[in-house]
């Protein structure tokens, strides 16, 4: 087994996630050695630490450029790219979007909730399908802002 | 119909109980979780989670249609709702009617009869089941009129509630308007419904409690009772099986006057008939019908040997009721204390925050059930339970005794607890007497604080 860059992104988003300081691993004689915060010793037992709500992670993580917007499903529900069926998507990659676009709607029990883009840009990629549940929070698509 | 998928409509440690029967039965999970359930236990342990909501309950755990839809998206079949949040909510045993997804519970028509208190009174009274004097509360004149044929003490309750919100004790005529008032918005606030009706208040009453099933067809069986008199502000702390120093006349009609209700019923699923037992004048009254699983079910299960999880969903399939009167045969004694993430030397406060080590008790006979783990963090947003011990022993004192063990080889460090509440409750001679009434832990608090 060999870990590849995508497997030690997802391994320090865990980590984000939890509620660890310090993450070791080792995998086929390879350690790797994660520390949340600046470098430097191990920070406080885990007990010690402050006690904030967790941070909700609807917004974009940190590591992404602030160029970018993901618009995520404000509820759960069924997410449908277009008014109705057979009807020409809200939007399709590419499409200009205002921060009041309609980019979709989550149907709960015959309840129509329109999914508003959020931000002034371009639609680079599209996430949710048509007809599918999505969760609360659930990242349905992405947008360039425009600068 | 055979169930094979099962939406869990909550969450904590009674979503933890639902899950490991599911396992043991070979049946999928959904967890339905809010966002800051998401890492949970429950999380963990179900085969799928789906995120419906944020923390707060009402934008998650308490939205009917988000479960329903929930459950749709996800194939499941059925959805249990645990206790609390939409348990006992018509709306959503009616829309899994209509959308043809199980509810594992009553009928939507069941719940409204017994959730509201006044039609619950008249049912029991249908069937000779005896009633704490008092009545409907429509107007002030009404109320003062009744006030004066009950007598004082009284309690104003709301008749679309339960768990003591809604509830106020009225010591003379002159209080009377004022606390009317004041349960009515309190009711309203907590129940949609400002109702409120009076019932006489019992000083020296004890809360004992009937577990049944029913198959939803006149078919319903007995459990035996649990008492649960161990309780502060109307919040239950420790609860035993059998009810200690209860003649068998009083218990005997106990269970008769719960299976006589439960056949008027007709009801399906578990429920629990609450009463209050005057031992002064040695008689019962009827309180209420819990239209769910409860809290404090494993005491029944201890002492019955019956997961009654699995017969939930057992009923909830159509297959009836798999157990007879004569197959419940109960042995020994049970206990259960309920270990809260509150200070009791601050007013039993909540104390969320993040656990540090946690280490259970066990051996023969405990039973822990909890959905905390080192390190997670104690979420503000929902009650303070923490976990349940459950000892199963030969006899009381033998019970008393593993459950003081048991206390003490808890620990759970990082959030204030009652288990030092838990440890001068077992050791306390008039609690070892057994047969404590409702006022009893309000009077042990001023002993040893006071």
């Amino acid at each position: 087994m060999t870990l590849t860059s995508k497997d030690v992104a997802e391994i320090t988003r865990l980590l984000e996630e939890s509620t660890f300081t310090e993450l070791q691993l080792e995998v086929d004689g390879l350690k790797i050695s994660l520390r949340r915060g600046a470098a430097g010793p191990p920070g406080p037992p885990a007990t010690a630490a402050p006690a904030a709500p967790p941070t909700v992670p609807t917004a974009a993580p940190a590591s992404a450029d602030q160029h970018r917007h993901e618009v995520s499903a404000p509820l759960l529900g069924t997410f449908y790219r277009a008014p109705k069926p057979g009807a020409a998507p809200f939007v399709e990659v590419g499409s200009p979007v205002t921060e009041d676009s309609i980019v979709g709607i989550i149907e709960v029990m015959k309840l129509m909730n329109a999914v508003r883009a959020g931000a002034r840009g371009t639609v680079v990629e599209i996430l949710g399908r048509d007809g599918t549940l999505v969760e609360y929070g659930e990242t349905l698509l992405r947008i360039t802002r425009a600068s | 119909m055979s169930i094979r998928r099962i939406l869990i409509a909550n969450r904590g440690e009674i979503a933890v109980r639902i899950i490991r029967t599911c396992r043991i039965l070979g049946i999928e999970t959904v967890l339905a979780a809010s966002e800051a359930d998401r890492d949970s236990l429950p999380a963990r342990l179900a085969d799928r989670t789906i995120c419906i909501g944020p923390a707060q309950p009402s934008a998650s755990y308490l939205k009917v249609e988000t479960m329903v839809q929930a459950a749709l998206g996800v194939g499941a079949d059925a959805i249990h709702p645990g206790y609390g949040f939409l348990s006992e909510r018509p709306e959503l045993a009616r829309l899994c009617e209509q959308q043809g997804v199980i509810f594992i519970g009553p009928t939507a028509a069941q719940i409204e009869a017994v959730g509201d208190k006044l039609r619950a009174r008249a049912e029991a009274e249908a069937v000779a089941v005896p009633v704490v004097p008092g009545g409907a509360a429509d107007s002030l004149d009404a109320a003062l009129a009744l006030a004066e044929v009950i007598g004082m003490p009284l309690l104003v309750k709301a008749v679309g509630g339960g768990g003591g919100r809604g509830m106020k004790r009225v010591d003379s005529l002159a209080q009377l308007p004022a606390m009317l008032d004041m349960a009515a918005s309190e009711a309203g606030a907590a129940f949609g419904d400002a109702r409120v009706y009076l019932e006489r208040y019992v000083t020296r009453g004890r809360h004992v409690e009937v577990q049944i099933l029913g198959d939803g067809r006149q078919n319903v069986i007995h459990l035996g009772e649990r008492d649960c008199s161990v309780q502060r502000r109307y919040q239950k702390l420790l609860e035993e099986a059998p009810a200690p120093d209860l003649p068998d006349t009083l218990r005997g009609g106990l269970h008769a006057a719960a299976t006589r209700l439960g056949r008027r019923l007709g009801y399906r699923g578990a429920g629990t008939v609450e009463f209050l037992v005057d031992r002064q004048r040695e008689m019962f009254y009827f309180l209420e019908v819990n239209a769910r699983i409860q809290v404090e079910h494993p005491v029944t299960e201890a002492l019955t040997g019956v997961d009654l999880v699995a017969e939930q969903i057992s009923i909830a399939e159509g297959s009836g009721l798999r157990l007879r009167q004569a197959d419940i045969r109960p042995s020994g004694w049970a206990l259960e204390c309920r270990v809260n993430a509150e200070d009791p030397t601050r007013e039993f406060s909540p104390s969320p925050g993040l656990l540090g080590e946690v280490c259970w008790p066990g051996g023969a006979g405990v039973r822990v059930d909890t959905h905390i783990a080192a390190g997670m963090r104690l979420s503000p947003y929902y009650d303070s339970l923490m976990a349940k011990i459950i000892i199963h022993a030969a006899d009381r004192p033998a019970a008393i005794s593993r459950m003081r063990q048991a206390i003490a080889d808890t620990r759970i460090d990082g959030v204030a607890t009652n288990l030092a509440f838990h440890a001068a409750l077992l050791a306390d001679a008039e609690f070892q007497a057994g047969g404590v009434d409702t006022g009893y832990v309000a009077r042990l608090l001023e002993r040893t604080h006071g």
